[in-house]
């Protein structure tokens, strides 16, 4: 297999406007298949505005996104495909508070994917044994904790079998004592070779599966590199001082 | 030692609930004989009146007119059927769906209470056999609910169909199976009934693609949606129904003649639509921005996200704002005797212009009223324990 074919998200030069805020300034960002990559950085900096663009929540202004051989541009059939393929985990959780724990998981493979009820609800149960909550099937999604919701999210975004799995801030709305319990199942998702983006600042988790972590601070990428790189011996002074304000409590 | 005490047990007695919080204190004692005086004041008048002076005849004499209006008597048939078809279906979705509730199961017995009016002998076997179509339907639903089920949906989707296809005859000729009977001929509480279930059913589907249509990224759309909502909005229901009666044929082709009933139900559907589209839009922007990107990051076209996920939150936010729509659908119906038609209203006028009743205005409008009123408020007691069942606000 050639270098190109490997790779799955290639970002170059990709700007971003909110009126006159300049939010993304160039990026440019190749992923590989089955690489987790770790984003970070302060509030402000862009890195949610990035990672909501690679499934087209936020538009681009200038330069390419491409995603599994797609441009991402205006074309609507072209943007949904590539929403098929991207799984998305929500700070917020976003589950459909109407519908079960069940009718939430089935309800995109039954309508974009055209699989029979009865598949998709295999297919539903097996996850949320995956994720640890397959007693909760026929609850309500305000019936679950955060970090039971945040769970039931997770496997709703896999039953759509994506290839890339993009989390914005999965664990910042949730309660201490159950940050644990979705980092156990995202660790077991990047072990199982999952290509996967992650907005973060659970520095215990990049260290454990990042292949690569990228800093972001005023829309640009400072930094990138291995995570033994970036916590042992980062190049920049900012990336420095940023890392010891998250690590220092 | 256990110092714990028993709970205080309220040993509760009328004597007792009358003393805490009637003659509690001066004041109180001063405000309830107050209070009781205004209410013997104002009933007293009005029992007087109701039991001793009131000439109810008017009203006895003329119950076929105001419910019916005047549909041939030959033909009443029909209307029985329609609405044994109805309750019949009622009486199914309560036994499937409420099937423990002793109380809806009671709301069945109802025809047979108004058996006790003087309707006269074969309504009364009417009512009865209602009745009995009522409860049967409640004790399949209640056995067969499983297999019931489709069945009753599709039975309330083509209900108001028949309904309207069993009223308005199938046979031009007069001899025929079902002879049409002329719109002209539909009145009373029958014609009320119509007009909002028309109105209603039409408007709903109508203002939802309205409120859509506002939020549309589409610039033709929404000037369009935008225009018809606030100019519907800006005039008067009777203005428009005097458009639909007088000016629309101006507008129609000669040979064309819409039936002034259809003009009618036309006038309080769009009238109603551009009303609910507001309501609608507001159930829509309470549900967060996160809810569609969700859909959308899931692969959900903007369609699937609305129809899945955003309407069916928006409008179970809604229910009390929509069935108070309904409601005032039904009320405003009423208008259409201005133009005149003969709905509940329109009849009674002509009820109080026979020479044998004339001035007996109190009577006619305090029965109406109170049609008016118990179907008002049972529309109004069913969208409540609708929406306990659904669970708005807890989930």
């Amino acid at each position: 297999m050639s270098e190109a074919d490997d790779t799955i998200i290639s970002v170059r030069d990709m700007h971003k406007w909110y009126g006159n805020f300049h939010a993304l300034k160039g990026i440019n960002m190749e992923v590989k298949k089955k690489e987790v990559i770790v984003i970070f950085g302060p509030s402000g900096s862009g890195k949610s505005t990035f990672i909501r663009a690679i499934n087209r929540l936020e538009e681009h202004q200038r330069g390419e996104i491409i995603v599994d051989g797609i441009t991402l541009g205006h074309d609507v059939r072209d943007i949904e495909q590539v929403r098929m393929e991207t799984g998305m985990v929500f700070q917020q959780f976003n589950l459909f508070p109407h519908l079960t724990v069940m009718q939430n998981i089935v309800l995109a493979p039954i309508q974009v994917r055209k699989w029979t009820k009865q598949k998709a609800e295999e297919t539903a149960m097996q996850l949320l044994e995956r994720v640890g909550i397959p007693e909760q099937a026929h609850k309500y999604p305000g019936q679950l904790s955060g970090g039971q919701q945040q769970r039931v999210a997770i496997a709703r975004a896999l039953a759509m079998q994506p290839k890339i799995m993009l989390f914005d801030e999965p664990t910042s709305a949730l309660d201490p004592e159950m940050i644990k319990e979705v980092l156990d199942v995202m660790v077991e998702l990047a072990r199982s070779g999952m290509t996967m983006l992650v907005v973060t600042h659970e520095m215990g988790f990049a260290r454990a599966v990042a292949d690569r972590m990228f800093f972001f601070d005023q829309g640009e990428i400072v930094e990138s590199g291995t995570p033994e790189k970036i916590f042992d011996d980062p190049n920049e002074e900012r990336t420095k001082l940023f890392l010891s304000q998250i690590l220092s409590h | 030692m256990d110092s714990t005490l028993p709970p205080l047990t309220e040993r509760s007695s009328i004597l007792r609930w009358m003393r805490q919080n009637l003659f509690g204190s001066w004041l109180d004692t001063l405000l309830t004989l107050l209070g009781s005086l205004i209410v013997y004041w104002a009933l007293k008048g009005f029992l007087t009146w109701a039991l001793t002076v009131a000439e109810w005849e008017v009203v006895s004499a003329n119950l076929r007119l105001l419910i019916i209006g005047q549909y041939p008597l030959a033909q009443a048939w029909r209307l029985w059927m329609g609405l044994g078809f109805l309750i019949f279906l009622s009486g199914n979705s309560l036994g499937i769906w409420a099937r423990d509730s002793k109380f809806y199961a009671a709301l069945l017995l109802a025809p047979a209470l108004l058996a006790a009016l003087p309707f006269g002998e074969e309504p009364r076997k009417w009512l009865i056999a209602l009745t009995l179509t009522g409860l049967i339907g409640w004790g399949l639903g209640r056995a067969r609910p499983e297999v019931l089920k489709r069945s009753v949906i599709t039975g309330w989707v083509i209900a108001l169909p028949i309904f309207i296809l069993l009223t308005n005859g199938l046979s031009e000729s007069e001899i025929g199976f079902m002879p049409v009977v002329k719109t002209n001929l539909w009145g009373g509480l029958l014609l009320t009934f119509l007009l909002t279930a028309v109105g209603i059913l039409f408007s709903f589907p109508l203002g939802v693609l309205l409120a859509l249509g506002r939020r549309s990224q589409l610039p033709v759309v929404r000037l369009a949606s935008v225009a018809y909502i606030e100019l519907v909005r800006g005039v008067p229901l009777i203005t428009i129904l005097f458009m639909a009666q007088l000016m629309l044929p101006l507008f129609l082709p000669d040979n064309l003649t819409l039936d002034r009933v259809l003009r009618a139900m036309v006038g309080v559907t769009l009238f109603s639509a551009a009303y609910l589209a507001e309501n609608v839009r507001g159930g829509l922007q309470a549900i967060s921005h996160g809810q569609y990107e969700a859909g959308y990051a899931l692969g959900l076209s903007g369609a699937q996200t609305m129809a899945f996920i955003i309407l069916p939150q928006a409008l179970r936010l809604i229910i009390p704002i929509l069935v108070g729509q309904f409601i005032a659908v039904f009320k405003d119906t009423a208008l259409v005797a201005i133009v005149g038609l003969f709905d509940l209203v329109g009849i009674a006028k002509t009820v109080l212009a026979q020479p044998d009743f004339l001035g007996l205005q109190r009577e006619v409008y305090v029965f109406v009223s109170l049609i008016y009123w118990v179907l008002s408020y049972g529309m109004s007691y069913l969208s409540q324990r609708l929406e306990e069942s659904l669970g708005v606000g807890k989930r």
